[in-house]
Protein backbone atom coordinates (compact mmCIF):
# COMPACT_ATOMS: atom_id res chain seq x y z
CA UNK A 1 0.00 0.00 0.00
CA UNK A 2 1.24 3.17 -1.18
CA UNK A 3 2.15 6.05 2.09
CA UNK A 4 -0.03 8.63 0.35
CA UNK A 5 -3.20 6.02 0.20
CA UNK A 6 -5.25 8.57 1.82
CA UNK A 7 -6.11 11.37 -0.06
CA UNK A 8 -4.39 14.87 1.76
CA UNK A 9 -6.59 17.96 3.17
CA UNK A 10 -5.83 20.27 -0.14
CA UNK A 11 -7.45 17.03 -2.41
CA UNK A 12 -10.64 17.52 -0.99
CA UNK A 13 -10.58 21.25 -0.86
CA UNK A 14 -10.00 20.70 -4.99
CA UNK A 15 -13.11 19.04 -5.32
CA UNK A 16 -15.46 21.76 -3.13
CA UNK A 17 -17.54 22.10 -5.97
CA UNK A 18 -18.69 18.74 -6.50
CA UNK A 19 -18.77 18.11 -3.17
CA UNK A 20 -21.46 21.09 -2.45
CA UNK A 21 -23.68 20.08 -5.37
CA UNK A 22 -23.95 16.25 -4.59
CA UNK A 23 -24.62 17.30 -0.95
CA UNK A 24 -27.53 19.62 -1.75
CA UNK A 25 -28.68 17.54 -4.50
CA UNK A 26 -29.18 14.44 -1.90
CA UNK A 27 -30.53 16.34 0.30
CA UNK A 28 -33.24 17.85 -1.91
CA UNK A 29 -33.91 14.11 -2.88
CA UNK A 30 -34.65 13.37 0.85
CA UNK A 31 -36.20 16.51 2.11
CA UNK A 32 -39.03 15.91 -0.64
CA UNK A 33 -39.74 12.84 1.49
CA UNK A 34 -40.32 14.43 4.33
CA UNK A 35 -41.76 17.74 2.78
CA UNK A 36 -44.25 16.27 0.97
CA UNK A 37 -45.22 18.40 -2.06
CA UNK A 38 -47.93 20.99 -0.54
CA UNK A 39 -47.83 24.62 -2.24
CA UNK A 40 -45.69 26.40 0.82
CA UNK A 41 -43.03 24.26 0.69
CA UNK A 42 -42.74 23.85 -2.87
CA UNK A 43 -40.33 26.68 -3.84
CA UNK A 44 -38.09 24.96 -0.88
CA UNK A 45 -35.84 22.92 -3.47
CA UNK A 46 -35.51 25.80 -5.76
CA UNK A 47 -33.75 27.96 -3.35
CA UNK A 48 -31.78 25.03 -1.71
CA UNK A 49 -30.83 24.04 -5.60
CA UNK A 50 -29.78 28.08 -6.30
CA UNK A 51 -28.05 28.23 -2.71
CA UNK A 52 -25.49 25.37 -3.46
CA UNK A 53 -24.75 26.46 -6.94
CA UNK A 54 -24.29 30.44 -5.31
CA UNK A 55 -21.94 28.17 -2.68
CA UNK A 56 -20.45 26.27 -5.50
CA UNK A 57 -18.83 29.29 -7.24
CA UNK A 58 -16.22 30.64 -4.84
CA UNK A 59 -15.53 26.98 -4.33
CA UNK A 60 -14.47 26.54 -7.75
CA UNK A 61 -12.90 29.77 -7.06
CA UNK A 62 -11.01 28.48 -3.95
CA UNK A 63 -10.30 25.06 -5.90
CA UNK A 64 -8.52 26.86 -8.41
CA UNK A 65 -6.75 28.73 -6.00
CA UNK A 66 -5.26 25.31 -5.25
CA UNK A 67 -4.07 24.10 -8.79
CA UNK A 68 -2.87 20.34 -9.10
CA UNK A 69 -3.43 16.86 -9.19
CA UNK A 70 -6.31 15.39 -6.77
CA UNK A 71 -7.17 11.24 -6.05
CA UNK A 72 -4.40 9.94 -7.24
CA UNK A 73 -3.88 12.06 -10.98
CA UNK A 74 -7.48 11.21 -11.13
CA UNK A 75 -8.44 15.15 -11.66
CA UNK A 76 -6.76 18.17 -12.18
CA UNK A 77 -7.48 21.49 -10.82
CA UNK A 78 -5.78 23.98 -13.62
CA UNK A 79 -7.35 27.45 -14.74
CA UNK A 80 -9.08 25.49 -17.52
CA UNK A 81 -10.75 23.55 -15.04
CA UNK A 82 -11.81 26.55 -13.42
CA UNK A 83 -13.08 28.49 -16.03
CA UNK A 84 -15.66 25.73 -16.66
CA UNK A 85 -16.52 24.71 -14.11
CA UNK A 86 -17.72 28.49 -12.93
CA UNK A 87 -19.46 28.38 -16.50
CA UNK A 88 -21.46 25.71 -16.35
CA UNK A 89 -22.53 26.03 -12.12
CA UNK A 90 -23.55 29.73 -13.47
CA UNK A 91 -25.58 27.94 -16.50
CA UNK A 92 -27.20 25.83 -13.82
CA UNK A 93 -28.10 29.31 -11.91
CA UNK A 94 -29.76 30.71 -14.85
CA UNK A 95 -31.61 27.44 -15.41
CA UNK A 96 -32.80 27.76 -11.74
CA UNK A 97 -33.89 30.84 -11.68
CA UNK A 98 -36.01 30.65 -15.17
CA UNK A 99 -37.25 27.21 -13.78
CA UNK A 100 -39.62 28.51 -10.71
CA UNK A 101 -42.21 29.88 -12.58
CA UNK A 102 -41.85 27.38 -15.04
CA UNK A 103 -42.88 24.68 -12.60
CA UNK A 104 -45.28 26.41 -11.20
CA UNK A 105 -46.96 27.29 -14.72
CA UNK A 106 -47.11 23.58 -15.70
CA UNK A 107 -47.75 22.48 -12.12
CA UNK A 108 -44.96 20.08 -11.89
CA UNK A 109 -43.49 18.78 -8.64
CA UNK A 110 -40.12 21.01 -8.05
CA UNK A 111 -37.70 18.42 -5.94
CA UNK A 112 -36.31 15.56 -8.37
CA UNK A 113 -36.22 18.66 -10.97
CA UNK A 114 -33.55 20.60 -8.94
CA UNK A 115 -31.86 17.49 -7.38
CA UNK A 116 -31.08 16.67 -10.82
CA UNK A 117 -30.29 19.95 -11.99
CA UNK A 118 -27.38 19.74 -9.19
CA UNK A 119 -26.25 16.26 -10.12
CA UNK A 120 -26.11 17.13 -13.78
CA UNK A 121 -23.84 20.04 -12.88
CA UNK A 122 -21.86 17.90 -11.06
CA UNK A 123 -21.41 15.98 -13.56
CA UNK A 124 -20.07 18.89 -15.25
CA UNK A 125 -17.88 20.18 -12.91
CA UNK A 126 -16.13 16.36 -12.95
CA UNK A 127 -15.73 16.27 -16.93
CA UNK A 128 -14.57 19.74 -16.72
CA UNK A 129 -11.73 18.80 -14.30
CA UNK A 130 -11.00 15.33 -15.34
CA UNK A 131 -7.38 13.96 -16.18
CA UNK A 132 -8.04 10.42 -16.52
CA UNK A 133 -10.65 8.65 -19.44
CA UNK A 134 -12.62 7.11 -16.31
CA UNK A 135 -13.24 10.63 -15.04
CA UNK A 136 -14.52 11.81 -17.96
CA UNK A 137 -16.81 8.54 -18.70
CA UNK A 138 -18.54 8.96 -15.40
CA UNK A 139 -18.69 12.89 -15.71
CA UNK A 140 -19.97 12.55 -19.03
CA UNK A 141 -22.41 9.79 -18.09
CA UNK A 142 -23.75 11.44 -14.42
CA UNK A 143 -24.34 14.65 -16.69
CA UNK A 144 -26.10 12.83 -19.54
CA UNK A 145 -28.52 10.45 -17.20
CA UNK A 146 -29.74 13.29 -15.13
CA UNK A 147 -30.09 15.27 -18.50
CA UNK A 148 -32.33 12.45 -20.18
CA UNK A 149 -34.43 12.35 -17.19
CA UNK A 150 -34.64 16.28 -17.16
CA UNK A 151 -35.45 16.45 -21.08
CA UNK A 152 -38.83 14.12 -20.17
CA UNK A 153 -39.42 15.89 -16.80
CA UNK A 154 -42.96 16.77 -18.00
CA UNK A 155 -44.10 12.84 -17.79
CA UNK A 156 -47.55 13.34 -19.70
CA UNK A 157 -46.60 15.84 -22.26
CA UNK A 158 -46.18 13.91 -25.33
CA UNK A 159 -43.42 15.81 -26.80
CA UNK A 160 -41.54 15.97 -23.39
CA UNK A 161 -41.57 11.72 -23.49
CA UNK A 162 -40.21 11.74 -27.49
CA UNK A 163 -37.69 13.97 -26.49
CA UNK A 164 -36.85 12.20 -23.64
CA UNK A 165 -36.06 8.69 -25.84
CA UNK A 166 -34.46 10.57 -28.57
CA UNK A 167 -31.95 11.95 -26.51
CA UNK A 168 -31.59 8.41 -23.98
CA UNK A 169 -31.33 6.31 -27.46
CA UNK A 170 -29.00 8.52 -29.45
CA UNK A 171 -26.88 9.41 -26.01
CA UNK A 172 -25.77 5.89 -24.98
CA UNK A 173 -25.14 5.15 -28.20
CA UNK A 174 -22.95 8.08 -28.84
CA UNK A 175 -21.31 6.94 -25.19
CA UNK A 176 -20.59 3.44 -26.61
CA UNK A 177 -18.60 4.59 -29.21
CA UNK A 178 -16.56 6.58 -26.89
CA UNK A 179 -16.19 3.99 -24.79
CA UNK A 180 -14.81 1.67 -27.37
CA UNK A 181 -12.38 4.34 -28.55
CA UNK A 182 -11.22 4.62 -24.63
CA UNK A 183 -10.96 1.03 -24.43
CA UNK A 184 -8.67 0.87 -27.40
CA UNK A 185 -6.62 3.40 -25.96
CA UNK A 186 -6.25 1.65 -23.33
CA UNK A 187 -4.92 -1.47 -25.33
CA UNK A 188 -2.28 0.46 -27.02
CA UNK A 189 -1.00 2.72 -24.56
CA UNK A 190 -1.93 0.57 -21.47
CA UNK A 191 -2.68 3.36 -19.56
CA UNK A 192 -6.08 5.49 -19.32
CA UNK A 193 -4.14 9.20 -18.07
CA UNK A 194 -4.13 11.53 -20.25
CA UNK A 195 -0.38 12.76 -19.64
CA UNK A 196 0.92 9.32 -20.20
CA UNK A 197 -1.29 8.60 -23.08
CA UNK A 198 0.10 11.80 -24.63
CA UNK A 199 3.98 10.52 -23.54
CA UNK A 200 3.02 7.06 -25.20
CA UNK A 201 1.71 8.84 -28.51
CA UNK A 202 5.13 10.63 -28.70
CA UNK A 203 7.17 7.33 -27.99
CA UNK A 204 8.42 5.05 -30.87
CA UNK A 205 6.16 1.87 -29.20
CA UNK A 206 3.25 3.13 -30.77
CA UNK A 207 3.90 4.57 -33.53
CA UNK A 208 3.80 0.99 -34.95
CA UNK A 209 0.43 0.42 -34.08
CA UNK A 210 -0.90 3.72 -35.54
CA UNK A 211 -3.51 2.38 -37.72
CA UNK A 212 -5.06 1.72 -34.04
CA UNK A 213 -4.57 4.52 -32.49
CA UNK A 214 -6.06 6.39 -35.46
CA UNK A 215 -9.48 3.99 -35.13
CA UNK A 216 -9.19 4.68 -31.12
CA UNK A 217 -9.31 8.10 -31.42
CA UNK A 218 -11.92 8.52 -34.50
CA UNK A 219 -14.45 6.27 -32.18
CA UNK A 220 -13.77 8.95 -29.36
CA UNK A 221 -14.17 11.35 -31.97
CA UNK A 222 -17.73 9.92 -33.01
CA UNK A 223 -18.93 9.84 -29.19
CA UNK A 224 -17.82 13.51 -28.52
CA UNK A 225 -19.65 14.66 -31.86
CA UNK A 226 -22.71 12.92 -30.86
CA UNK A 227 -22.31 15.27 -27.54
CA UNK A 228 -21.76 18.69 -28.89
CA UNK A 229 -24.39 17.63 -31.71
CA UNK A 230 -21.37 18.07 -34.06
CA UNK A 231 -23.07 17.28 -38.14
CA UNK A 232 -22.84 14.78 -39.03
CA UNK A 233 -23.96 13.38 -35.74
CA UNK A 234 -26.16 16.51 -34.97
CA UNK A 235 -29.95 14.60 -35.72
CA UNK A 236 -30.82 14.46 -32.34
CA UNK A 237 -31.00 17.97 -31.32
CA UNK A 238 -33.60 19.94 -33.24
CA UNK A 239 -35.92 16.92 -31.98
CA UNK A 240 -34.57 16.81 -28.44
CA UNK A 241 -34.54 21.13 -27.59
CA UNK A 242 -37.41 21.49 -29.57
CA UNK A 243 -39.72 18.81 -27.44
CA UNK A 244 -37.66 19.39 -23.83
CA UNK A 245 -39.21 21.54 -21.74
CA UNK A 246 -37.75 24.99 -22.22
CA UNK A 247 -35.99 26.02 -19.36
CA UNK A 248 -34.25 22.19 -19.83
CA UNK A 249 -33.67 23.38 -23.50
CA UNK A 250 -31.57 26.09 -22.42
CA UNK A 251 -29.64 24.19 -20.01
CA UNK A 252 -29.16 21.35 -22.67
CA UNK A 253 -28.15 23.26 -24.81
CA UNK A 254 -25.33 25.29 -22.51
CA UNK A 255 -23.86 23.11 -19.82
CA UNK A 256 -23.62 19.96 -20.97
CA UNK A 257 -22.13 20.96 -24.55
CA UNK A 258 -19.89 23.45 -22.63
CA UNK A 259 -18.66 20.48 -20.69
CA UNK A 260 -18.38 18.32 -23.46
CA UNK A 261 -16.60 20.59 -25.30
CA UNK A 262 -14.01 20.59 -22.25
CA UNK A 263 -13.34 17.07 -22.41
CA UNK A 264 -13.15 17.59 -25.96
CA UNK A 265 -10.41 20.00 -26.11
CA UNK A 266 -8.66 18.77 -23.04
CA UNK A 267 -8.79 15.37 -24.55
CA UNK A 268 -7.64 16.34 -28.16
CA UNK A 269 -5.34 19.06 -26.87
CA UNK A 270 -3.41 17.04 -24.28
CA UNK A 271 -3.71 13.33 -25.35
CA UNK A 272 -4.31 13.51 -29.04
CA UNK A 273 -1.56 16.77 -29.54
CA UNK A 274 1.58 14.39 -31.00
CA UNK A 275 -0.94 13.39 -33.48
CA UNK A 276 -3.18 16.73 -34.66
CA UNK A 277 -1.78 16.61 -37.76
CA UNK A 278 -4.29 13.69 -38.57
CA UNK A 279 -7.28 14.59 -36.32
CA UNK A 280 -7.20 18.14 -37.58
CA UNK A 281 -8.59 17.46 -40.83
CA UNK A 282 -11.86 15.11 -39.69
CA UNK A 283 -12.65 18.37 -37.14
CA UNK A 284 -12.47 20.76 -39.37
CA UNK A 285 -14.66 19.24 -42.09
CA UNK A 286 -16.93 18.35 -39.31
CA UNK A 287 -17.20 21.75 -38.20
CA UNK A 288 -17.65 22.92 -41.79
CA UNK A 289 -20.66 20.71 -42.36
CA UNK A 290 -21.80 21.46 -39.18
CA UNK A 291 -21.73 25.14 -39.50
CA UNK A 292 -23.70 24.55 -43.16
CA UNK A 293 -26.16 22.09 -41.67
CA UNK A 294 -27.19 24.34 -39.13
CA UNK A 295 -27.32 27.69 -40.46
CA UNK A 296 -29.16 26.55 -43.35
CA UNK A 297 -31.93 24.32 -42.00
CA UNK A 298 -32.70 27.25 -39.15
CA UNK A 299 -33.44 29.46 -42.12
CA UNK A 300 -36.82 27.45 -42.82
CA UNK A 301 -37.94 27.27 -39.32
CA UNK A 302 -41.17 28.01 -37.67
CA UNK A 303 -41.00 27.07 -34.47
CA UNK A 304 -38.41 28.98 -32.35
CA UNK A 305 -36.92 26.48 -30.06
CA UNK A 306 -36.19 24.37 -33.15
CA UNK A 307 -34.94 27.19 -34.61
CA UNK A 308 -33.02 27.85 -31.75
CA UNK A 309 -31.49 24.42 -32.20
CA UNK A 310 -30.15 24.60 -34.97
CA UNK A 311 -28.57 28.05 -34.02
CA UNK A 312 -26.64 25.85 -31.70
CA UNK A 313 -25.86 23.39 -33.88
CA UNK A 314 -24.11 26.26 -36.46
CA UNK A 315 -22.33 27.57 -33.21
CA UNK A 316 -20.82 24.05 -32.01
CA UNK A 317 -19.41 24.21 -35.75
CA UNK A 318 -17.54 27.75 -34.70
CA UNK A 319 -16.40 26.50 -31.84
CA UNK A 320 -15.40 23.25 -33.73
CA UNK A 321 -13.33 25.83 -36.29
CA UNK A 322 -11.09 27.20 -33.36
CA UNK A 323 -10.26 23.04 -32.54
CA UNK A 324 -9.39 22.90 -35.51
CA UNK A 325 -6.78 25.01 -35.30
CA UNK A 326 -5.08 23.03 -32.63
CA UNK A 327 -3.21 25.84 -30.93
CA UNK A 328 -3.72 27.34 -27.53
CA UNK A 329 -4.85 30.57 -29.57
CA UNK A 330 -7.77 28.54 -30.36
CA UNK A 331 -8.11 27.02 -27.14
CA UNK A 332 -8.96 30.04 -25.59
CA UNK A 333 -11.34 31.33 -28.27
CA UNK A 334 -13.56 28.24 -28.30
CA UNK A 335 -13.65 29.02 -24.58
CA UNK A 336 -14.17 32.74 -25.01
CA UNK A 337 -16.82 31.35 -26.95
CA UNK A 338 -18.65 29.05 -25.27
CA UNK A 339 -19.02 31.70 -22.26
CA UNK A 340 -20.57 34.33 -24.83
CA UNK A 341 -22.36 31.67 -26.44
CA UNK A 342 -24.13 30.05 -22.81
CA UNK A 343 -25.12 33.78 -21.65
CA UNK A 344 -26.89 34.72 -24.86
CA UNK A 345 -28.89 31.21 -25.63
CA UNK A 346 -29.94 30.52 -21.73
CA UNK A 347 -31.17 34.27 -22.44
CA UNK A 348 -33.16 33.58 -25.46
CA UNK A 349 -34.41 30.41 -24.27
CA UNK A 350 -35.96 32.24 -21.15
CA UNK A 351 -37.25 34.62 -22.86
CA UNK A 352 -39.17 31.97 -25.22
CA UNK A 353 -40.25 29.87 -21.53
CA UNK A 354 -41.73 33.66 -20.68
CA UNK A 355 -43.79 33.94 -23.59
CA UNK A 356 -44.75 30.56 -24.71
CA UNK A 357 -47.36 30.34 -21.38
CA UNK A 358 -48.64 26.81 -20.48
CA UNK A 359 -48.66 24.30 -22.02
CA UNK A 360 -45.91 25.61 -24.28
CA UNK A 361 -48.93 26.71 -26.72
CA UNK A 362 -46.78 29.75 -28.02
CA UNK A 363 -43.64 28.73 -29.67
CA UNK A 364 -44.18 29.88 -33.39
CA UNK A 365 -41.84 32.50 -34.46
CA UNK A 366 -44.79 34.46 -35.75
CA UNK A 367 -46.45 34.28 -32.16
CA UNK A 368 -43.82 36.75 -31.06
CA UNK A 369 -45.61 39.72 -33.25
CA UNK A 370 -45.86 42.99 -31.45
CA UNK A 371 -43.86 41.94 -28.34
CA UNK A 372 -41.91 44.93 -28.97
CA UNK A 373 -44.92 46.89 -28.52
CA UNK A 374 -46.96 44.67 -25.40
CA UNK A 375 -43.34 43.89 -23.50
CA UNK A 376 -40.86 46.44 -24.25
CA UNK A 377 -38.16 45.60 -21.91
CA UNK A 378 -38.56 41.79 -22.66
CA UNK A 379 -38.14 42.56 -26.63
CA UNK A 380 -35.40 44.80 -26.02
CA UNK A 381 -33.77 41.86 -24.17
CA UNK A 382 -34.23 39.55 -26.39
CA UNK A 383 -33.04 42.03 -28.71
CA UNK A 384 -29.48 42.05 -26.55
CA UNK A 385 -29.77 38.29 -26.99
CA UNK A 386 -30.29 38.13 -31.11
CA UNK A 387 -27.64 40.76 -31.69
CA UNK A 388 -25.40 39.04 -29.86
CA UNK A 389 -25.60 35.83 -31.95
CA UNK A 390 -25.66 38.00 -35.27
CA UNK A 391 -22.24 38.83 -33.95
CA UNK A 392 -23.07 42.78 -33.78
CA UNK A 393 -19.79 44.63 -31.83
CA UNK A 394 -20.45 45.76 -28.55
CA UNK A 395 -21.96 42.01 -27.63
CA UNK A 396 -20.09 39.17 -27.21
CA UNK A 397 -21.01 37.39 -29.59
CA UNK A 398 -19.07 39.59 -31.88
CA UNK A 399 -15.88 39.10 -30.00
CA UNK A 400 -16.37 35.53 -29.93
CA UNK A 401 -16.59 34.99 -33.61
CA UNK A 402 -13.82 37.15 -33.54
CA UNK A 403 -11.02 35.37 -31.96
CA UNK A 404 -12.08 32.07 -33.44
CA UNK A 405 -11.86 33.18 -37.09
CA UNK A 406 -8.84 35.23 -35.73
CA UNK A 407 -7.62 31.98 -34.57
CA UNK A 408 -8.56 30.19 -38.22
CA UNK A 409 -5.98 32.61 -39.83
CA UNK A 410 -3.19 32.77 -37.69
CA UNK A 411 -3.74 29.16 -38.00
CA UNK A 412 -3.72 29.16 -41.55
CA UNK A 413 -7.10 28.26 -42.20
CA UNK A 414 -7.78 31.28 -44.02
CA UNK A 415 -10.53 30.13 -46.28
CA UNK A 416 -12.51 28.17 -43.12
CA UNK A 417 -12.73 31.87 -42.18
CA UNK A 418 -14.16 33.18 -44.81
CA UNK A 419 -16.90 30.03 -44.95
CA UNK A 420 -17.41 30.71 -41.40
CA UNK A 421 -17.86 34.31 -42.19
CA UNK A 422 -20.43 33.40 -45.16
CA UNK A 423 -22.00 31.48 -42.80
CA UNK A 424 -22.62 34.07 -40.10
CA UNK A 425 -23.95 36.04 -42.59
CA UNK A 426 -26.45 33.69 -43.56
CA UNK A 427 -27.25 33.55 -39.82
CA UNK A 428 -27.98 36.87 -40.00
CA UNK A 429 -31.05 36.29 -41.46
CA UNK A 430 -33.28 34.34 -39.63
CA UNK A 431 -31.81 36.01 -35.66
CA UNK A 432 -33.28 39.52 -37.55
CA UNK A 433 -36.48 38.22 -38.85
CA UNK A 434 -37.28 37.70 -34.72
CA UNK A 435 -36.38 41.11 -34.47
CA UNK A 436 -38.61 42.22 -37.54
CA UNK A 437 -41.59 40.41 -36.62
CA UNK A 438 -41.11 41.47 -32.66
CA UNK A 439 -41.57 44.85 -33.91
CA UNK A 440 -42.60 45.50 -37.07
CA UNK A 441 -45.73 43.56 -37.29
CA UNK A 442 -49.05 43.98 -35.46
CA UNK A 443 -49.93 41.80 -32.20
CA UNK A 444 -51.68 38.88 -32.77
CA UNK A 445 -54.10 37.21 -29.95
CA UNK A 446 -50.63 35.68 -28.64
CA UNK A 447 -49.68 38.52 -27.03
CA UNK A 448 -52.85 38.87 -25.42
CA UNK A 449 -53.32 37.87 -21.67
CA UNK A 450 -49.13 37.60 -21.44
CA UNK A 451 -48.31 37.94 -17.52
CA UNK A 452 -45.52 40.64 -16.73
CA UNK A 453 -41.88 38.60 -16.22
CA UNK A 454 -41.70 36.52 -12.85
CA UNK A 455 -38.86 37.84 -10.86
CA UNK A 456 -36.57 34.96 -11.45
CA UNK A 457 -36.97 35.09 -14.97
CA UNK A 458 -36.65 38.82 -14.85
CA UNK A 459 -33.02 38.17 -13.02
CA UNK A 460 -32.03 35.46 -15.26
CA UNK A 461 -32.39 37.19 -18.52
CA UNK A 462 -30.88 41.27 -16.73
CA UNK A 463 -28.02 39.05 -15.71
CA UNK A 464 -27.72 37.20 -18.87
CA UNK A 465 -27.81 40.62 -21.00
CA UNK A 466 -25.42 42.29 -18.80
CA UNK A 467 -23.04 39.17 -19.16
CA UNK A 468 -23.30 39.46 -22.82
CA UNK A 469 -22.75 43.19 -22.80
CA UNK A 470 -19.75 42.73 -20.57
CA UNK A 471 -17.99 40.16 -22.63
CA UNK A 472 -18.91 42.65 -25.50
CA UNK A 473 -17.18 45.61 -23.78
CA UNK A 474 -14.91 44.35 -21.62
CA UNK A 475 -13.81 40.92 -23.38
CA UNK A 476 -10.12 40.99 -22.11
CA UNK A 477 -11.21 40.01 -18.84
CA UNK A 478 -11.85 36.55 -20.01
CA UNK A 479 -9.78 36.26 -22.72
CA UNK A 480 -6.40 36.64 -20.65
CA UNK A 481 -7.96 33.87 -18.25
CA UNK A 482 -8.91 32.06 -20.75
CA UNK A 483 -5.37 32.60 -23.03
CA UNK A 484 -4.06 32.16 -19.37
CA UNK A 485 -5.45 28.54 -19.21
CA UNK A 486 -5.50 27.61 -22.89
CA UNK A 487 -2.08 25.90 -22.71
CA UNK A 488 -3.38 22.15 -22.17
CA UNK A 489 -0.17 20.10 -23.64
CA UNK A 490 1.91 19.91 -20.50
CA UNK B 1 0.26 -17.71 -21.79
CA UNK B 2 -0.86 -20.46 -20.17
CA UNK B 3 -3.75 -19.85 -18.55
CA UNK B 4 -5.70 -19.22 -21.80
CA UNK B 5 -5.64 -22.60 -22.39
CA UNK B 6 -4.14 -21.98 -25.90
CA UNK B 7 -7.30 -19.41 -27.23
CA UNK B 8 -5.33 -16.47 -28.49
CA UNK B 9 -6.21 -13.07 -26.62
CA UNK B 10 -6.98 -11.72 -30.20
CA UNK B 11 -9.68 -13.60 -30.79
CA UNK B 12 -11.45 -11.90 -27.96
CA UNK B 13 -10.70 -8.77 -29.65
CA UNK B 14 -12.39 -9.83 -32.68
CA UNK B 15 -15.55 -11.64 -30.78
CA UNK B 16 -15.37 -7.98 -29.58
CA UNK B 17 -15.38 -6.09 -32.68
CA UNK B 18 -18.18 -8.53 -33.85
CA UNK B 19 -20.78 -7.92 -30.69
CA UNK B 20 -19.70 -3.95 -31.24
CA UNK B 21 -20.90 -4.46 -34.76
CA UNK B 22 -23.58 -6.25 -34.10
CA UNK B 23 -25.06 -3.71 -31.49
CA UNK B 24 -24.77 -0.98 -34.41
CA UNK B 25 -26.50 -3.42 -36.66
CA UNK B 26 -28.81 -3.73 -34.14
CA UNK B 27 -29.30 0.21 -33.04
CA UNK B 28 -29.96 0.87 -36.69
CA UNK B 29 -32.58 -1.55 -38.60
CA UNK B 30 -34.13 -2.69 -35.47
CA UNK B 31 -37.61 -0.97 -34.69
CA UNK B 32 -38.56 -1.92 -31.40
CA UNK B 33 -37.60 0.56 -28.61
CA UNK B 34 -36.70 -2.55 -25.87
CA UNK B 35 -34.54 -4.00 -29.04
CA UNK B 36 -32.77 -0.52 -29.55
CA UNK B 37 -32.16 -0.65 -25.99
CA UNK B 38 -30.47 -3.87 -26.01
CA UNK B 39 -28.65 -3.33 -29.15
CA UNK B 40 -27.04 -0.34 -26.99
CA UNK B 41 -26.29 -2.77 -24.03
CA UNK B 42 -24.44 -5.24 -26.43
CA UNK B 43 -22.28 -2.75 -27.15
CA UNK B 44 -21.45 -1.77 -23.98
CA UNK B 45 -20.68 -5.62 -23.23
CA UNK B 46 -18.69 -5.82 -26.26
CA UNK B 47 -16.51 -2.81 -24.29
CA UNK B 48 -15.79 -4.83 -21.56
CA UNK B 49 -14.94 -7.36 -22.90
CA UNK B 50 -11.90 -5.68 -24.67
CA UNK B 51 -10.89 -3.99 -21.24
CA UNK B 52 -10.77 -7.56 -19.54
CA UNK B 53 -8.68 -8.77 -22.50
CA UNK B 54 -6.66 -5.85 -22.62
CA UNK B 55 -6.11 -6.02 -18.57
CA UNK B 56 -5.16 -9.63 -18.65
CA UNK B 57 -2.79 -9.00 -21.67
CA UNK B 58 -1.32 -6.00 -19.42
CA UNK B 59 -1.65 -7.73 -16.22
CA UNK B 60 -2.63 -4.71 -14.62
CA UNK B 61 -6.44 -4.23 -12.75
CA UNK B 62 -7.29 -1.07 -14.46
CA UNK B 63 -9.34 -2.29 -17.44
CA UNK B 64 -11.33 -4.62 -14.55
CA UNK B 65 -11.96 -1.72 -12.66
CA UNK B 66 -13.07 0.61 -16.16
CA UNK B 67 -15.08 -3.04 -16.34
CA UNK B 68 -16.90 -2.52 -12.96
CA UNK B 69 -17.49 1.71 -13.34
CA UNK B 70 -19.25 0.71 -16.84
CA UNK B 71 -21.53 -2.09 -15.32
CA UNK B 72 -22.84 0.31 -12.84
CA UNK B 73 -23.42 3.13 -15.20
CA UNK B 74 -25.22 0.75 -17.79
CA UNK B 75 -27.21 -0.24 -14.51
CA UNK B 76 -28.19 3.19 -14.33
CA UNK B 77 -29.01 3.62 -18.16
CA UNK B 78 -31.05 0.95 -17.73
CA UNK B 79 -33.51 1.93 -14.77
CA UNK B 80 -33.55 5.58 -16.45
CA UNK B 81 -34.09 4.14 -20.57
CA UNK B 82 -37.03 1.47 -18.80
CA UNK B 83 -38.99 4.21 -17.44
CA UNK B 84 -38.27 6.89 -20.03
CA UNK B 85 -39.45 3.59 -22.23
CA UNK B 86 -42.35 3.50 -20.22
CA UNK B 87 -43.61 6.71 -20.22
CA UNK B 88 -43.57 6.67 -24.00
CA UNK B 89 -45.65 3.53 -24.09
CA UNK B 90 -48.35 4.93 -21.76
CA UNK B 91 -48.54 8.12 -23.80
CA UNK B 92 -48.66 6.73 -26.94
CA UNK B 93 -49.69 2.96 -26.71
CA UNK B 94 -46.44 1.89 -28.75
CA UNK B 95 -42.76 0.87 -29.07
CA UNK B 96 -42.13 1.29 -32.58
CA UNK B 97 -39.15 3.89 -32.58
CA UNK B 98 -40.95 5.20 -36.34
CA UNK B 99 -44.30 5.86 -34.77
CA UNK B 100 -42.33 8.42 -32.47
CA UNK B 101 -42.20 10.84 -34.54
CA UNK B 102 -44.10 13.92 -33.77
CA UNK B 103 -41.71 16.58 -33.30
CA UNK B 104 -41.17 18.45 -36.78
CA UNK B 105 -41.08 22.02 -38.07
Amino acid sequence: MPDNFLPAGVEYLRILPEIILTVAGTLIMLLEGLAGDSVKTRNGPGYLALFALVAAIPASLVAGANPGFAFSNLLVIDGFATFFRVLVVVVGILTVLVSFQYLRRENASSSEYFGLILFSVTGQCVMASSNELIMMFIGLEISSISSYVLAGYLRDDKRNNEAAIKYFLLGSFATAFFLYGIAWIYGVTGTTNLDQIRYALLSHDVASSSILVGVAASLMLVGLAFKVSAAPFQIWAPDVYQGAPAPISAFLSAGPKAAAFAIFLRLFMTSFQPISGRWAPFVWSSALLTMVVGNFAALTQSNIKRMLAYSSIANAGYVLVAIATHSAIGTAAAMFYLAAYAFMNVGAFAVVTHFSRQGERFVNIDDLAGLGWKQPVTAALFSVFLLSFVGVPLTGGFFGKFYIFKAALDGGYTWLAILGLLNSAVAAYYYLRILVVMYMKEPGESCENLSPLAPGVSLALWGSALATLVLGIFPSVILNFARGSATLGR
Amino acid sequence: MPASNGVPLNWYLILSAILFCLGIAGFLYRRNVITVFMSIELMLNAVNLSFVTFSYQFKQVDGHIFTFFVMVVAAAEAAVGLAIILTVFKNRQTLQVDDVNSLKN
